[in-house]
């Protein structure tokens, strides 16, 4: 089978560990980097690593997975507006669906994504959980 | 088997067994993660043995999309947080673990990824079944205790895998913890001295290719566990000129409730000494992680001037034994992360279906 | 800049096509408008089409379709904009007209989408999203439509169930229409009753998985009454952009790309959204219609569900839509969507819309929109007979 690699480990310090910018012109919080302000439309190139807390803005629950998340259905997937501003997609996990409410305050973890078969690389990256005890990834 | 029970230094010489690092070191940070899915004894009893009840209460087992190295990162993090240290500041990163999700791919390097503490670390793998946590720490002391860096970390993690209807699938479960060894001045607990203990014997193994471990029934007793936890700790203690009254706590690797409770009756500790550290009743065995975490819990309860032995075990077979004292710079910081307890409350009960499934245990193709 | 008109219109029946292939789905289209404008040849063949790469492994197909119907003086290539690719070849082959560069031109809209599984087929669908932010995290189309209807629903206070008649109008529609996917009406109790897919999204708030391909031949309007009898003048055709991730919006509801080409395409036409006979809007889900109406300044924002609640949106209604099924019935061969929508809107204009015909329709407006809003094309069409 075709194993892509180069996609995730490019990355990684997006999936791993939010690493967004903050535009040196007008002080937007950016993530995923840009280099280009979507604000200010100037360029901008310093890194800032997001600090993983925020609230679900929105979510659904997939029952009918795409090819390659077959494994894991049904799972929650949200948009999440993170504390610093900008907006982020991801899956929520360690959660019953039930319990999920938009304004819920969530955190990032690390999990797993998904796998290209059993011998193919596994994609780790964000997902985001309800707050446990108030602390969230550093 | 009178002889195993008296355990004495095989092979001695003059020189102490005791390791003595050049500088003092102790624990800067720690940091425990138990994914929160619990599988009840009695419901692997009713699968298996049509009802009645297992060796413990029940078990910690990962979600579908956890694994070793999803429990490291977690615990990884809370280990910074406590140690208020740059990740970039270690100089090693060790995960121990029987179960990485690569045969051949290091999880080192994706923990050390997840923290930011690349580049400029050695990143590696261990593994000694389940002592490869507390392998990492020593080694970890290694590294700190040499002046080669100041600050090193070490995991144990583990998503243990039994056989079903073995009686290892009652206890093997999933959790880790890892500690940021640095030096002594730092320290909320320092380490008072350690030693490792190792011989050839085959008492559990996983042969190359195979989804779940064998082991040699009875034999993994005496022979094993009691054998070289008893040697490491009454070395330990001998050279250190202690006795099992001068440590307030005693943490010992918890394969089932039983045997802990046992070997330490024959070290001359009490319930009340190994109480806290003994969580395998409500967590299982998590392998690489089940001392070191038993080690978390009583550093999450412990007092300024409290001495903790720990003392490790691997099959194959071997003990690492620690003595440490806590310092006061443990109230300042043990709030910082959440504690073993948090992780044991936050608790969702799961049937032996879905435990097949999480654990992958379900043919799909 | 000349007036651009279409001469001609061919279609073929959405369904899954099992024993015709893309070449052949776009042949008889193709010949079939070729036919209708009463032409032999075209200085070029756009077509519009997203997944033919993903789900044929045909790229280049702009070369297969001039090489199998035989034109071989026309330059052809495709054009992709996700779901809106059909719309986007259309506005580049009136840009084409317009500027005076060529006089004829056959715009096509083809999507062959069963030849891969349903799973196979939603994973290519999903590459309209952001494939590095959305579709890595296990987005599927749907579910960034069920995000959005999630959300809509928490700010506005509406239930799924209110969604109810914008599936029903389309396939009351759609059972008029001979070339619709679903030619039979549907219940508030089956719409009820439908499985759901990602929530809040059911089944019956989706358009299916489907093969189609359509087409127009484009003319300067100056021509278009000499080469055919009823033709119909491009008043208007806009694009208007937003954030491709839904999570980049800064109002993910307002469907920002849909105001900006609703807003320029009617002032290009010099109307106002009531002046319209009808509006073939991009309902792939219910969702979306109700954010199309509130765009495109039908609808109050949070108000477009009512519009349909009111029945508005039928045939007798104040904004017609879906008026041969739309999406939801007529069926969604995603690169295709945007010509059957003009193909209708013709059929409207040109009074052949048989029981389906709103009386006395002059001026109608399409909207194909291109992954969840991020490519909106709006055109307006103006009967000329």
């Amino acid at each position: 089978m075709t194993t892509k690699v180069a996609d995730d480990w490019r990355l990684r310090g997006q999936r791993y560990r939010l690493e967004g910018e903050r535009c040196e012109h007008c002080g937007e919080m950016i993530f995923p980097p840009r280099d280009i302000c979507p604000a200010c439309k100037k360029p901008t190139k310093t890194t800032h690593t997001l600090s993983g807390r925020g609230e679900v803005y929105t979510y659904s629950t997939v029952l009918s997975a795409p090819q390659g998340f077959e494994v894991y259905a049904p799972y929650t997937v949200a948009i999440i507006k993170l504390e610093e501003g900008p907006m982020i997609t991801a899956q929520l996990t360690d959660v019953a669906s039930a319990d999920i409410e938009i304004g819920m305050p969530v955190e990032m973890v690390t999990r797993r994504i998904r796998t290209q078969g059993d011998d193919g690389p596994i994609t780790y990256g964000y997902k985001f959980r309800p707050v446990f005890l108030g602390q969230g990834a550093e | 088997m009178k002889d195993l029970k008296e355990p004495r230094l095989e092979n001695s010489v003059s020189d102490s067994p005791i390791m003595k690092p050049d500088r003092p070191v102790g624990i800067v940070g720690y940091g425990t993660y138990i994914p929160m899915y619990r599988l009840p004894s009695t419901e692997i009893a009713r699968v298996w043995s049509g009802g009645g009840r297992g060796p413990i209460k029940e078990k910690a087992v990962a979600g579908l999309d956890e694994d070793t190295v999803t429990i490291a990162i977690e615990a990884a993090r809370n280990a910074v947080s406590r140690a208020g240290i740059e990740a970039c500041e270690l100089r090693a990163i060790w995960v121990g673990s029987e179960s990485p999700p690569y045969a051949v791919k290091p999880s080192s390097t994706l923990v050390a990824e997840a923290l930011g503490a690349t580049p400029y670390l050695l990143a590696a793998d261990i593994e000694f079944a389940c002592k490869a946590g507390s392998e990492a720490l020593q080694s970890a002391m290694g590294i700190v205790g040499s002046g080669m860096g100041d600050y090193a970390m070490a995991i144990g993690a583990d998503t243990a895998q039994g056989r079903p209807g073995d009686v290892l699938e009652y206890t093997a479960a999933s959790g880790g913890t890892a500690f940021i060894v640095g030096p002594a001045e730092r320290a909320i607990a320092t380490c008072l001295g350690s030693l490792s203990y190792a011989t050839d014997t085959p008492d559990f193994w996983r042969r190359a290719h195979q989804h779940y471990p064998s082991h040699g029934g009875r034999f993994t007793g005496e022979p094993a566990y009691f054998h070289h936890i008893q040697s490491s700790a009454t070395a330990l203690m001998e050279g250190l000129g202690m006795a099992a009254s001068d440590f307030q706590y005693a943490v010992l690797h918890q394969p089932n409730v039983k045997f802990p409770a046992r070997v330490a009756k024959r070290l001359g500790f009490t319930q009340s000494q190994i109480e806290a550290g003994l969580l395998s009743n409500l967590i299982g065995n998590t392998y690489a992680g089940a001392a070191l975490t038993g080690f978390s819990a009583v550093l999450d309860i412990a007092k300024p001037g409290d001495r903790i032995l720990l003392v490790s075990f691997g099959s194959g077979a071997g003990s690492d034994a620690f003595a440490w004292e806590i310092t006061g710079q443990i109230d300042a910081r043990r709030d910082k992360a959440p504690k073993v307890q948090d992780y044991i409350n936050r608790r969702q009960e799961i049937d032996y279906a879905i435990y097949t499934r999480y654990r992958g245990k379900l043919m799909m193709s | 800049m000349r007036d651009v008109a279409i001469i001609g219109t061919g279609e073929i029946p959405v369904d899954e096509h099992w024993t015709t292939g893309i070449r052949h789905l776009m042949l008889e289209a193709g010949l079939s408008a070729m036919r209708d404008a009463n032409i032999e040849s075209v200085d070029a063949l756009y077509v519009g089409n997203m997944l033919s790469g993903e789900i044929v492994g045909q790229s280049h197909l702009g070369a297969l379709a001039v090489d199998f119907m035989g034109l071989d003086n026309a330059e052809a290539f495709k054009v992709e904009a996700a779901c809106a690719s059909g719309s986007a070849a259309l506005r580049v082959g009136t840009m084409a007209v317009a500027s005076g560069l060529l006089d004829l031109v056959l715009v096509l809209g083809v999507e062959k989408m069963t030849d891969t599984s349903g799973q196979e087929t939603s994973a290519a669908l999903a590459g309209a999203a952001d494939a590095e932010y959305e579709v890595s995290q296990g987005i599927s189309f749907v579910a960034l439509n069920a995000l959005l209807m999630q959300r809509y629903m928490y700010d506005y206070g509406w239930k799924r169930e209110d969604f109810a008649n914008f599936a029903i109008t389309a396939h009351a529609n759609g059972a008029n229409n001979p070339f619709a996917m679903f030619q039979r009406p549907i219940s508030a109790e089956m719409y009820a009753r439908s499985p759901i897919i990602a929530t809040p999204v059911g089944l019956m708030d989706a358009s299916p998985i489907c093969d189609g391909a359509a087409a127009v031949v484009l003319a300067p309007a100056e021509f278009a009454r000499a080469l055919s009898p009823a033709p119909v003048k491009i008043k208007a055709s806009a694009v208007g952009m937003a954030p491709l991730a839904v999570h980049d919006r800064k109002d993910p509801l307002a469907l920002e790309a849909a105001r900006i080409s609703s807003r320029k395409a009617y002032a290009q036409a010099g109307i106002k959204p009531e002046d319209l006979d009808f509006f073939e809007l991009h309902d792939a889900f219910t969702i979306m219609a109700a954010l199309s109406l509130e765009a495109a300044g039908f609808a109050e924002r949070g108000k477009g569900v009512q519009l349909a609640l009111d029945n508005e949106i039928s045939l007798k209604g104040r904004v017609p839509m879906a008026t041969m099924g739309g999406l939801k019935a007529r069926g969604h061969p995603v690169g295709a969507t945007g010509i059957y929508q003009v193909v209708e809107a013709v059929m409207q204009l040109r009074g052949l819309a048989g029981a389906n015909q709103i009386p006395g329709a002059r001026l109608g407006m399409t909207q194909n929109i291109g992954g969840s809003g991020a490519t909106v094309i709006t055109h307006i069409f103006e009967a000329m007979s």
